[in-house]
């Protein structure tokens, strides 16, 4: 134990979290919910907005599979059916997929960990709300012209106004926009509640894995949105101000968006899958009443998918003729994510191995989730050996096997979580016997829907097609694969209503009806709000099991890295969080600049119009402002108040000059007929330099609130903290200046 | 033609290969198939075992089993065989992509001469197809010799399309703004479906196309007939149609050799009569189904470029008569 014990404890007891409900009693129950801050609140609303989206996404599904069940059949438009498809794509994966786990995450992390709360439960809401109103920007498109048709990754320039020229794309991307932020607040919430607000005794090494597994999603978002984030600005840049980013006949990229949008992409099946196999990973050993074998190789394993998953987004590329080299560097990189994945299926089957198994629903689900996943996954390594890609993408064969990963897998996982936590979340067990009749339908369902989609790839059927002229057999299979849906839908109806009768009339559970190890199950069902009034002493992986078998404790047989103690400030490490996400943003806007400047591409025909010199002064002053800024935070923390102050306005100052340095630029370029939607130079300078000036505002802003504050007293030296998160950004923007202007002024890299 | 009627395509094309490359193909997915069918019976064999060796039939309340918690070296001694199984897949994979059907190698510049080349560029919603050796132009239809090696160069007019004919080649996309370069060819006669596989829009269900492969004599007949300028009516009924066509706003989107029209706004007309199917696999090209298109395209192929003229009778049966003789 050393001087970090004080910060420990005060985050331990959760001082900075106040709750709202404590101060002010709630006038209405509905009030007390819009209102609430409380994690598991908000992590049930994550997890029944989902539920909500859920259905409406599933009613989607049906619309199609109605329309297939027949070949030629005119029960929906064209037109409507690729809605349909665009529709459930984009709900299943933003509205249902990521919000349930966050859900789920919100709820059981901090318990799992031992904290009253998440790090930010103010920032953790306004996360939530964001799900609500971006869901409800998507399908407001309905009400004005089209809901979005472009299919989920809205692939330009089909995309692009030329092809799409009514709104639905555009609330498609605003609604992505919203739902971004929204998650990636939420990760960074979730990534700094784990790293800062560990009880004592949970070291990195002894958090659950479903913990675990939510850490890494939460990074992956964090990582993987901005790269989404870049590309919906420049499909909307070009719709509305006419840049030419994905119009090849100006010079632009059909190909640039596929890479950027799977940069994001690709680290998004694992962010929709990470969380299940967390799920996955508390439910089988409970249930086999045995600890998860090889924990670190599964904990591991997890790292390796987390940085592999940067690496393999081509291969959803392999036929757009990238050329032989790619295409076998992206095929090694996916096939080695089957080593990772096929480690942790070894580990679940071991773990089953010599326990004592209880075949719960829960259970039920998890070892059909085993089976389902080894399916998905093989499928997944077929496409790894590129020739094969050659022939299935893009058929009912990608279809299967995607559907297996993500349903057979990750809804499967989260049906067995929602019967293993469920009792937790209300205090009463779910009806087995109603869970047993869904899971007969699901899997029958399930299975028989898509495992015939395999068959109508390898039959030539292309998926996203509206309809089919009578092929030799396709319409049997067509006709077979929406009958398993109807099986779903029944499955689906059978487990809403086990939900609505169990947590009125179920039977009560206790703190720990299944026996579970982890530190949820030492609460009561459900937790109090401050979640926890004692925690049991943590010494191992499982707290509560070393609780309930003193004599079996798992400290005294297998040994794990002792807490040292030390917690990270957490406004540091959002702000470390934040600033790396941004970065990832910039570096994709700055990739574009150089893939449309240099070589044949040629974006300028003729000499830079950039006043080179004039700019470096500016770059000067700003890159001061960072000077400045560090002046400010050494006189703060040496308590001259005064000099914090001068500091800090200078630096606001220098900050203005620069942005007003950039303003006359803008003026010079827009005055010589410059503008956004000249040439590719100019679109992605104006897109470069414009969010960078828009980043250094909001820095401006920042700061001068912080400054007010000082003014009053109320950022004083021992707050010093607060504002050297601050600094993390403001010296973050001015470091994203100096790559601006290297490679767009100086035009290196090109 | 006789053997265009009686063969039809393959039921599961993927497994029916009718190509070298397609060929190639086929055999690493059997090998791929083999050892993931391997993979899953050992998995679910050890899972089936694991449920039905270690069931707790004392209702929770019998002895604890052993607490284990993994072995490094365990895990380690299981990892070995995925990793030769991944190390054998890069290789097999990789040697196929460099050898058989790798795109540099298609590339005019990678100095290997094609038998033959067509260009085929996507639009929304038809597939223009050019034989540049012979001076023809075609649409939803590959017409080739057997046996020869043909490298397609491949671009799209507008949005992604994808051109996949899965008995003769790999999937390729057709890029607006880029070439593509493949392989394909086949070993036999015959008639192979084809289909776009990429979404391009609202009719993206209806731009299939087949393609004809024919024996060496075959061939140059076809190549004879089609680099010759239709014959024209020269009177009657189709002769009206062939006025009517150029004076209507027909011309305007569709060309004829030896008529008129400029722009690819829509499908080539020049031997229209000599086509298996009208507007991208919706029917078969014969007078019932001609008419049929013609009074509502739109009815047929929602979105499609061609708007219902509201022909009256006489002129439906002018522009067929004249469609008819574009042998």
């Amino acid at each position: 134990m050393n001087g970090g014990t004080t910060e420990r404890i005060e985050s331990g007891k959760g001082v900075d979290a106040p709750r709202e409900e404590a101060a002010v009693p709630p006038t209405s129950k509905i009030l007390s919910w819009v209102t609430t801050v409380d994690h598991k609140r908000v992590g049930i609303m994550y997890i029944l907005t989902a539920v909500f989206f859920l259905v409406v996404g599933g009613c989607e599904a049906l619309l199609i599979r109605i329309q297939l069940a027949v070949p030629e059949n005119d029960f929906i438009s064209p037109a409507f059916f690729n809605q349909m498809f665009t529709m459930h794509g984009t709900t299943m994966v933003f509205l249902v997929g990521m919000p349930v786990l966050i859900g789920f995450a919100n709820y059981f992390v901090p318990l799992q960990i031992g904290a009253k709360d998440v790090a930010f439960p103010r920032l953790n809401a306004m996360s939530f709300w964001m799900l609500p109103f971006g869901g409800f920007l998507l399908y407001y498109s309905f009400m004005t012209s089209t809901a979005p048709d472009a299919g989920w990754f809205s692939y330009a320039p089909l995309s692009t106004k030329p092809y799409s020229s009514l709104g639905g794309i555009d609330y498609w991307i605003l609604a992505l926009l919203v739902l971004g932020i929204g998650s990636v607040a939420g990760a960074i919430n979730m990534a700094v509640t784990v790293l800062s607000m560990r009880a004592p005794g949970m070291s990195l090494q002894r958090v659950p894995l479903f913990t675990w597994m939510a850490f890494i999603t939460a990074l992956l978002t964090i990582l993987a949105l901005p790269a989404l984030n870049s590309a919906l600005a420049m499909l909307f840049i070009d719709r509305w101000l006419d840049a030419a980013f994905f119009e090849p006949a100006r010079g632009g990229s059909a190909l640039l968006w596929q890479h950027f949008f799977w940069i994001f992409g690709h680290p998004e099946v694992y962010i929709l899958v990470l969380p299940a196999f967390g799920m996955i990973s508390e439910v089988i050993p409970v249930f086999s009443r045995k600890p998860i074998y090889g924990y670190s190789f599964v904990a591991g394993s997890t790292v390796v998918i987390f940085l592999l998953s940067y690496g393999v987004w081509a291969h959803h590329m392999f036929a757009v003729g990238l050329g032989m080299f790619a295409d076998i560097f992206f095929a090694i990189g996916t096939l080695l994510i089957a080593l990772p994945t096929g480690v942790k299926v070894f580990n679940w089957t071991a773990t089953m191995w010599g326990g004592s198994i209880r075949l719960t629903v829960s259970m039920l689900f998890a070892i059909a989730f085993l089976v389902e996943f080894v399916l998905g996954g093989l499928t997944g390594v077929m496409f790894a050996a590129v020739p094969i890609d050659w022939q299935l993408t893009d058929t009912y064969f990608v279809v299967g096997h995607f559907h297996y990963v993500l349903i057979g897998g990750t809804v499967f996982g989260l049906f067995a979580a929602t019967f293993y936590w469920f009792p937790k979340m209300t205090g009463r067990m779910l009806s087995e016997g109603l869970g047993k009749l869904q899971f007969v339908l699901w899997v029958l369902g399930f299975n028989l829907t898509f495992m015939l989609h395999h068959f109508l790839g390898l039959m030539g059927m292309p998926r996203r097609v509206y309809t089919y002229s009578d092929e030799p057999g396709w319409a049997l299979l067509n006709g077979l694969s929406s009958l398993g849906a109807v099986f779903m839908a029944l499955g689906t109806l059978v487990f809403v209503w086990n939900l609505w009768v169990s947590k009125r009339k179920g039977k009560v559970a206790g703190d720990n009806p299944w026996g579970g190890f982890t530190l949820e199950w030492a609460t009561t069902s459900p937790p109090p709000v401050e979640n926890f009034t004692s925690l049991p002493e943590i010494k191992s992986r499982r707290p509560v099991w070393d609780r309930d078998h003193p004599d079996l404790a798992d400290w005294k047989s297998a040994k794990t890295p002792e807490d040292g103690g030390w917690r990270p400030f957490k406004g540091k490490v959002a702000m470390g969080a934040f600033v790396a996400s941004e970065a990832v943003f910039f570096i994709l806007l700055l990739v574009s600049f150089v893939v449309f400047n240099s070589g044949d591409r040629g974006g300028l025909d003729g000499p830079s119009p950039l006043d080179v010199p004039r700019t470096a002064l500016f770059t000067v002053i700003l890159l001061g402002s960072s000077v400045t800024f560090w002046f400010a935070e050494r006189a703060l923390r040496g308590g001259d108040q005064k000099g914090f102050l001068r500091w800090l306005l200078i630096t606001v100052v220098m900050g203005l000059v620069f942005l007003g340095g950039q303003a006359i630029e803008y003026a010079g370029l827009i005055r010589s007929g410059v503008t956004i939607n000249s040439n590719l130079f100019a679109s992605t300078f104006f897109t470069v330099t414009g969010f960078h000036g828009f980043h250094v505002f909001a820095g401006i802003v920042a700061l001068m609130i912080l400054y007010f504050l000082g003014r009053k007293g109320e950022l004083k030296q021992k707050r010093a903290n607060i504002f050297s998160a601050a600094g993390i950004y403001w010296h973050f923007v001015d470091v994203v200046w100096i790559f601006v202007f290297a490679i767009i002024y100086l035009r290196v890299l090109q | 033609m006789v053997w265009l009627a009686e063969s039809a395509s393959s039921v599961v094309p993927v497994f029916d290969p009718a190509s070298p490359f397609a060929e190639a193909i086929y055999s690493l997915f059997l090998k791929v198939l083999a050892i993931s069918a391997v993979i899953f019976l050992i998995v679910v064999g050890l899972i089936t075992v694991a449920v039905f060796r270690f069931r707790d039939k004392t209702g929770g309340n019998g002895d604890v089993p052993r607490q284990d918690f993994g072995s490094h070296k365990q895990e380690i001694f299981w990892l070995l065989g995925p990793v030769i199984i991944v190390v054998w897949l890069a290789a097999i994979s990789a040697k196929l992509v460099f050898t058989v059907n790798a795109v540099p190698q298609a590339h005019p510049d990678a100095g290997e001469e094609p038998d033959e080349e067509i260009e085929v560029r996507g639009h929304q919603w038809f597939w223009e197809v050019k034989y540049p050796g012979h001076g023809i132009v075609s649409a939803n239809e590959v017409h080739l010799p057997v046996g020869k090696k043909i490298r397609i160069k491949l671009t799209s007019e507008d949005v992604i399309h994808s051109f996949w004919v899965p008995q003769l080649s790999r999937k390729m996309d057709a890029i607006p703004g880029r070439d593509n370069y493949f392989w394909i060819g086949a070993s036999k006669p015959g008639v192979y479906q084809g289909r776009c596989t990429e979404f391009c829009g609202m009719v993206h269900a209806w731009m299939n196309f087949k393609v004809y492969a024919y024996e060496e004599a075959e061939w140059e007949a076809w190549v004879e007939a089609h680099s010759k300028k239709p014959e024209l009516p020269t009177e009657g009924v189709a002769l009206a149609g062939q006025k009517f066509f150029e004076t209507a706003t027909c011309i305007d989107c569709h060309k004829i050799a030896g008529v008129g029209g400029t722009t690819m706004i829509a499908p080539d007309l020049t031997h229209f009569a000599s086509r298996g199917e009208i507007g991208g696999g919706v029917f078969v090209n014969n007078r019932e189904n001609l008419e049929k298109w013609l009074i509502d395209p739109q009815k047929w192929k929602p979105g499609c470029k061609m708007p219902n003229f509201k022909f009256d009778p006489e002129e439906l049966q002018q522009v067929v008569a004249f469609l008819e003789t574009l042998k």
